[in-house]
């Protein structure tokens, strides 16, 4: 079975696609790489390879979490399923 | 691992290269022309033509000088043939090579001419160039190999599968007790205290705090406008899906594995002195300075994943190319060495993808030449503090 999108920690609440040409609709099947766990979500953009999915819905201001750490701020709501990258996050460093 | 062998050559200080190269070494930009001309004149040898080395001073002169004669004194370097304008500085140099033990000669432009100087510095290059050939290489053990590593257009595939692939090489041989480095001052913002968890004594972490907080104060503050958005991350990282600093710090720790802790903090370009382990340079993380500066410190082999394809190579280090992202492999394979993309697709493990490279860097330490070589990448870029006087 294709894996789709990986996570590295459970703490994560982005995934990062590892597959070319991920649609809008597609449901998408995710390894948790620390539990080995299997979680399935539909994408509602099309997410390019490396780029990151909302594995849930997120607030204006709430953290990007990754790696199990704080990564950035988001600021624009990112519904669960969709294209988080730098139209919606930015770096609290400068 | 304690098994682990490489035929590479012993120098006069103890130190073991891979390669074997006689390099014709400019002082300063106004050499560059001649010793170009004495590498042409002498097959087999290497000009390293670089931009600065005119009215430097302070900490930027030394740093110009301590890059120049380390780089002279790399294990993969035979012998040395110096070139400079006027034969003070041109002697700095030269003294500094030969305590290496290796053999060493300068020339000085001024009151010569281009003409005679080339053809001095070519008599010399041609003595030494039949003489490294002659060399044979010896058996040599896992732990006398020292190891550099800088990641390179980044993206979320680094950090996902080339860089712990890294790591987990790190980790290994740390425990049979080579010397490793890693640098990147700028790129560990957002992991910087995680990175300092991993100092070997509170001393170490302290001191990597205080240089990482250095570059801040002195580099990026002075100079940022708004924000770095457009350097760091690059537009190539940005492009492969990374979004922050932070996000690519936390990527680029990937680097050094799970257990390894740096046992020291070296300046740039400065040689480890307190035995084997990992060491943390205060670096730029643009590609060539910082492998420059770790060639300079002695580093005799580099492991540089990269996930858009960064093509760096450096002129008398092999810096061998891995990465995860399946595209980069596709689009531009003649660049790869390793291949760790298995890892996304879930067909390959850390510990498989370590050991290929193991695997990888013995045989390039054989002889092996790297992608980077074999496509005639020798980026050569000193690192410059500020501006000359």
């Amino acid at each position: 079975m294709t894996t789709h999108f990986l996570v590295h920690e459970g703490k994560d609440n982005v995934g990062v696609v590892v597959v070319e040409d991920v649609q809008a609709g597609q449901t998408l099947s995710g390894w948790m790489m620390d539990t080995n766990e299997t979680i399935t979500i539909e994408a509602k953009d099309p997410i390019p390879l490396g780029h990151k999915i909302a594995l849930q819905d997120l607030s204006k201001g709430d953290t990007i979490i990754k790696y199990g750490h704080d990564i950035g701020a988001v600021v624009a709501p990112i519904g669960k399923g969709h294209h988080a990258h730098v139209q919606n996050v930015k770096t609290k460093r400068w | 691992m304690d098994n682990l062998t490489f035929m590479g050559y012993r120098r006069e200080n103890g130190r073991v290269g891979i390669r074997n190269h006689v390099i014709i070494l400019p002082l300063d930009d106004l050499s560059n022309a001649a010793c170009e001309a004495v590498a042409h004149n002498i097959k087999g040898a290497l000009a390293l033509p670089h931009h600065y080395g005119r009215l430097q001073f302070g900490a930027d002169l030394d740093l110009h000088f301590r890059t120049l004669i380390g780089t002279g004194c790399n294990p993969n370097v035979h012998s040395v043939v110096v070139i400079g304008i006027e034969p003070s500085w041109t002697g700095k140099i030269v003294d500094g090579i030969a305590k290496s033990g290796k053999q060493v000669q300068g020339f000085s432009i001024e009151r010569n001419g281009d003409h005679k100087t080339i053809e001095a510095a070519s008599r010399v290059a041609k003595q030494y160039v039949q003489e490294a050939a002659e060399q044979q290489r010896e058996k040599c053990s896992l732990s006398e190999l020292w190891i550099a590593t800088k990641c390179g257009e980044s993206d979320t595939t680094s950090g996902l599968g080339s860089n712990p692939t890294v790591g987990n090489l790190i980790d290994k041989v740390d425990s049979v007790g080579s010397t490793t480095c890693f640098g990147e001052t700028s790129e560990l913002t957002g992991a910087e205290e995680v990175c300092a968890t991993r100092g070997a004594t509170p001393e170490v972490s302290r001191k990597f705090l205080a240089t990482w907080q250095a570059y801040m104060d002195e580099v990026i503050e002075p100079h940022k406008d708004s924000d770095l958005s457009e350097s760091q991350p690059t537009k190539g990282n940005i492009a492969g899906g990374l979004t922050t600093i932070e996000e690519k710090a936390f990527g680029n720790l990937q680097k050094i594995g799970h257990n390894t802790k740096f046992v020291g903090v070296l300046e740039p370009a400065e040689e480890p002195k307190d035995g084997a382990g990992l060491y943390f340079m205060d670096t730029s993380s643009a590609a060539a300075e910082c492998c420059t500066l770790q060639a300079a410190a002695g580093f005799a082999v580099h492991l540089f994943p990269t996930g858009q394809g960064n093509v760096i190579g450096n002129p008398i280090m092999p810096v061998i190319k891995l990465t995860a992202n399946p595209q980069t492999v596709r689009t531009m394979s003649e660049h790869v060495d390793v291949d760790v993309s298995g890892i996304l697709r879930r067909e390959m493990n850390f510990d498989q993808a370590g050991d290929s490279l193991i695997d990888c860097m013995l045989r390039t330490c054989n002889g092996r030449l790297t992608s980077a070589e074999a496509l005639g990448h020798r980026e050569f870029v000193m690192t410059k503090l500020y501006r000359s006087a």
